[in-house]
């Protein structure tokens, strides 16, 4: 059943753009593609989690799919699970982490649909050693505008396969999608907090601890400067065997409203990453940490996005390679601090090597870091053109799912398939964000 | 683990708390209207846990047949320990207005259809002496309102028809539970505008299985539109008739 919808409430997670003039046809079943007047544009949309303009259509229509949510098959041996597309990570979760299974690979949220999950092809604390989602999907069913069908894996129609791991919605519907979950003994993970005064010390500590610690990630302060330019907490954790009795209770607080644009001015910025950064006094902690803290701390706060009032914000992920002085990152972030712009979630990860199967997939061996800046217009869209020059200078990439501006010349840069990309995509198939970086090319 | 009786199982709320069942890895017997949509719930509630899952097809306007359909169902799939009745359809008002018969087709719907059940299940309840019938029924039976009085005045009959029921079948241990949700965000109310009262059918189900399990008379979910329908239920009808509601 397919119905037509005003489509303005489906809109990103950084909340800019808005979607103008677009609208929805609801997916109840994956049986076709919804009739849409001549000239519309598809996109399928799951939980609007993408940060920017790359899961929204302006002037076409979004397909909804949070609705395809069945479970369609599960091998307790194995641990391959078929689902349909718009079940979220959190559904995965609440049904088989009481039965001792995890995601392969999970992002910074649970509130992302399967599909999302491919078409992003995301990545999470553990990608040095298990690279993307997209290393762990098995196979899936896209639907074509043509009004095909197809199973795609490794074997199957290969190269709609790496073309829709990573392929931002483009290819088409994708249906269901079969993956490989992980075992695990407890919830709990063993975890450790170590904290760096520096990016050197940060790059010694990630060197050392990458082959101990299946996760890890780190929050930097990006508002300290001088010796300590890059302080921050290293954080890791193992699945633990030990597990705690009483279970922590599962809370979550919503964002009451939008916050005023006042809120979120420097001082309030770096008293909150001093206050952070100096929540432990040691140099490392040991804890179990329950799962949920762990891998998703911000969804204890519903609608956190709110936080950025209005205007919304924009994330900023890049990926560089390695480099023996690490001076462009460092050049990065004296860039950032003097700006005064900086915020709470500066995220800062290696990647390993493992490849993915992805034609436009991001991650890539190298370091990543992700940033969110409120939107204050003009001097934000400065900066982070800014950082676009460095992070170019040296081969780096941006990744689409976070951006809501990059200029094509940059996406193109930032993809090397791309060409081997546009044989496979869907005619169809668009997004702003495609129309946007696609516009000169 | 408890045998459950979901009829109208392929809406969106009675998805969700069938799901919900199924992770306690309860047994779980589905009617609904739509053979391919019950498949897929079935394959889905098997994958989610529960014990064992049956589908039988069922249609809300062929009353008649009420009876033998849950003679059927009970019959392959043995006894129940608790019944929902989930099925219903947001009657166009306007049409209604316009043409008795599609009032009573909307009457059939949702009200005499849930009675036919209701009739088979009270007794059948009532002899094992024991179990929880659950209905849904809306906010919008507690009062008549010219935007949508036809689907109150089913709903708001429906609602008294399980305050009788409840007072018979409380001395046999029989738990009747009147689940009154506000605004859902479900494919029968998506033609609306969605506002700050609009709730997710995942969170309702989880009053209603809760409800159900400690076999409340009357519930209203979210529980906020009790505070909002106790206002609405005391403003004068000199006063109310002239609002525009």
């Amino acid at each position: 059943m397919v119905q037509k919808h005003n489509g303005t409430q489906f809109s990103s997670w950084g909340k800019y753009p808005t979607p103008v003039e677009q609208s929805a046809a609801f997916l109840y079943s994956s049986s076709e593609l919804p009739q849409t007047d001549t000239g519309q544009l598809l996109l399928p949309y799951g939980l609007g989690r993408s940060y920017g303009d790359s899961c929204i259509n302006s002037g076409h229509t979004v397909l909804p799919c949070s609705r395809l949510n069945n479970f369609l098959a599960f091998d307790p041996n194995s641990g391959v699970l078929r689902a349909e597309a718009g079940v979220s990570l959190a559904d995965i979760l609440e049904v088989f982490v009481p039965r001792g299974w995890f995601l392969p690979v999970s992002p910074g949220t649970k509130f992302v649909t399967l599909g999302g999950a491919v078409a992003n092809d995301i990545h999470g604390k553990n990608h040095h050693v298990a690279g993307t989602f997209g290393c762990h999907v098995r196979q899936f069913e896209l639907i074509r505008s043509s009004g095909e069908r197809l199973v795609c894996s490794p074997q199957e129609n290969p190269e709609l396969f790496r073309a829709t791991i990573g392929g931002l919605g483009l290819t088409g519907l994708i249906t269901w999608v079969e993956l490989t979950l992980i075992p695990i003994q407890s919830p709990y993970l063993d975890t450790a907090t170590i904290k760096f005064r520096n990016l050197d010390e940060f790059f010694d500590i990630s060197a050392e601890s990458d082959s101990t610690y299946e996760y890890s990630v780190s929050w930097v302060d990006c508002t300290s400067e001088g010796a300590n330019l890059g302080r921050g907490l290293f954080m890791a954790g193992n699945f633990s065997e030990k597990t705690k009795k009483k279970q922590p209770p599962k809370l979550s607080i919503p964002f009451p409203c939008e916050a005023p644009s006042w809120l979120l001015n420097s001082l309030f910025m770096r008293s909150f990453n001093t206050l952070y950064y100096n929540k432990q006094r040691s140099r490392k902690v040991e804890a179990l940490t329950h799962y949920e803290p762990f891998f998703y701390p911000l969804d204890a706060i519903l609608n956190w996005n709110r936080m950025y009032g209005k205007r919304g914000f924009f994330q900023y992920q890049f990926v560089i390679p390695f480099t023996n002085d690490r001076r462009v990152i460092k050049d990065i972030f004296i860039r950032i601090t003097k700006s005064k712009r900086a915020s709470f979630l500066a995220v800062l990860k290696t990647f390993g090597d493992i490849p993915s199967p992805g034609l436009l997939s991001f991650p890539r061996k190298g370091v990543t870091l992700a940033l969110d800046f409120p939107n204050q217009g003009r001097p934000t869209l400065e900066l982070l053109t800014d950082l676009d020059t460095i992070v170019k200078s040296v081969g780096g990439s941006i990744y689409p799912a976070k951006d809501a501006r990059m200029s094509p010349e940059m996406f193109k840069l930032s993809h090397p398939h791309l060409d081997e990309f546009l044989k496979w995509k869907d005619p169809q198939f668009s997004s702003t964000l495609w129309r946007r970086v696609m516009e000169s090319a | 683990m408890k045998r459950i009786l979901i009829i109208g199982a392929t809406s969106s709320i009675a998805t969700a708390v069938a799901r919900l069942c199924a992770q306690d890895g309860s047994a779980l017997c589905l009617l609904g209207r739509d053979a391919d949509k019950l498949t897929a719930l079935a394959t889905d509630l098997s994958v989610r846990g529960a014990s064992e899952v049956s589908t039988f097809c069922f249609n809300a306007s062929d009353i008649k047949q009420h009876s033998q359909t849950l003679e059927n169902a009970q019959a392959q799939f043995g006894h129940f320990d608790y019944a929902l009745i989930a099925h219903g359809n947001l009657s166009d008002q306007k049409d209604c207005e316009r043409s008795f018969e599609q009032t009573h087709t909307e009457l059939t719907t949702n009200l005499l259809s849930p009675i036919a059940l209701l009739t088979w299940l009270g007794n059948y309840f009532e002899e094992r002496k024991s179990g929880t019938i659950a209905v849904i029924t809306s906010v919008a039976g507690d009062r008549g309102r010219q935007s949508n009085y036809i689907y109150g005045t089913a709903k708001g009959a429906l609602s008294r028809y399980l305050q009788g029921l409840r007072n018979r079948l409380a001395p046999s241990g029989v738990a009747v539970v009147d689940i009154k949700p506000g605004f859902v965000d479900t494919p029968m109310t998506q033609h609306l505008k969605k506002g700050a009262l609009f709730a997710s059918p995942e969170k309702i189900a989880v009053g209603i299985k809760k409800a159900i399990e400690r076999g409340t008379s009357e519930i209203y979910l979210p529980r906020f539109w009790w505070m909002i329908m106790s206002i609405i239920k005391t403003i004068p009808e000199c006063i109310f008739k002239r609002l525009k509601l």
